[in-house]
């Protein structure tokens, strides 16, 4: 085919549980519309959905912007997530496996940082945090 | 979503169908655990063949059912894992230890049948033994 997708951003705001299925589901699909595989697209999801939790559990709402670029020969596939909540005041902590404020399974940031290939945490205690993170494919000449 | 429960002899079987929110999961954890009184179920199956993701509060639930179902006195097999979704529940880390699972309804039904057998058996072979002893 011809051009790679053009960069669109996709933004879904997170209020509500029903908020982070359809933001996975908006990732997967986006992910198929810039030839992920099947199994990529599974992994994206599952990570969208744990970063949309985390932020109904901790800051109750805020967004997820999903957005295709390219790289050299690399499309990748953003997810920015945003909140005005109350921060994470260790993010080195929270990185760790186990670790939850919540009472949850403390896996969701570290788990998401593993089924990504770039994970970067900015959180400023009192003011919000932003969770981006990068899948990367190879493009193929075809 | 609400997510059909079946009665099939001595098992529930719930088969959810498409994806699910938190509180639908929440939703088919009580619902699950009400029907095993009601129905004095001895076997719970919950095919997931449909989620497509299946993220920590998921797994969180699926091991909640199975453990209140078990002090309920029901056995629990999640079937129907798909293989993309085993592979991003491994990386994120989350395990279903302590629940049984099998690859699609019919193991499952299987596995539930068997550990039918070997209560039935167990029991017997007590009885069997109390009576020698006794003898």
């Amino acid at each position: 085919m011809g051009a790679p997708p053009v960069a669109e951003e996709l933004l879904v705001a997170i209020t509500s549980d029903v908020d982070v299925v359809s933001a996975r589901q908006k990732g997967r699909e986006l992910a198929a519309e810039a030839g992920f595989s099947s199994g990529d697209q599974t992994v994206i999801a599952a990570a969208i959905s744990e970063i949309a939790r985390n932020i109904l559990m901790y800051a109750k709402r805020g967004e997820i912007a999903l957005r295709i670029v390219m790289n050299g020969d690399l499309d990748g596939l953003i997810v920015v997530a945003r909140d005005q909540g109350p921060g994470i005041p260790d993010v080195t902590r929270a990185l760790q496996d186990g670790y939850s404020t919540s009472g949850g399974l403390g896996l969701g940031l570290p788990g998401a940082r593993r089924l990504m290939d770039d994970f970067d945490v900015v959180s400023i205690p009192g003011k919000g945090t932003t969770v981006t993170m990068k899948k990367w494919r190879r493009r193929h000449a075809s | 979503m609400e997510v059909p429960i079946l009665k099939q002899g001595l098992y529930l079987i719930a088969s959810i169908q498409s994806a699910l929110t938190d509180a639908d999961l929440s939703a088919l954890r009580e619902a699950l655990i009400e029907r095993v009184g009601k129905y004095r179920a001895r076997g719970v199956i919950v095919d997931v063949t449909a989620l497509d993701v299946m993220d920590s509060f998921a797994v969180r639930t699926l091991r909640d059912i199975a453990h209140m179902a078990r002090l309920r006195g029901a056995e629990t097999v999640i079937v129907g894992i798909q293989p993309e979704v085993a592979f991003a529940m491994v990386q994120l880390g989350l395990t279903l230890k302590g629940v049984s699972t099998a690859l699609d309804l019919e193991e499952g039904l299987a596995f539930l049948d068997r550990q039918g057998r070997e209560r039935l058996d167990r029991v017997q072979g007590r009885g069997t033994r109390g009576g020698t002893t006794r003898g």
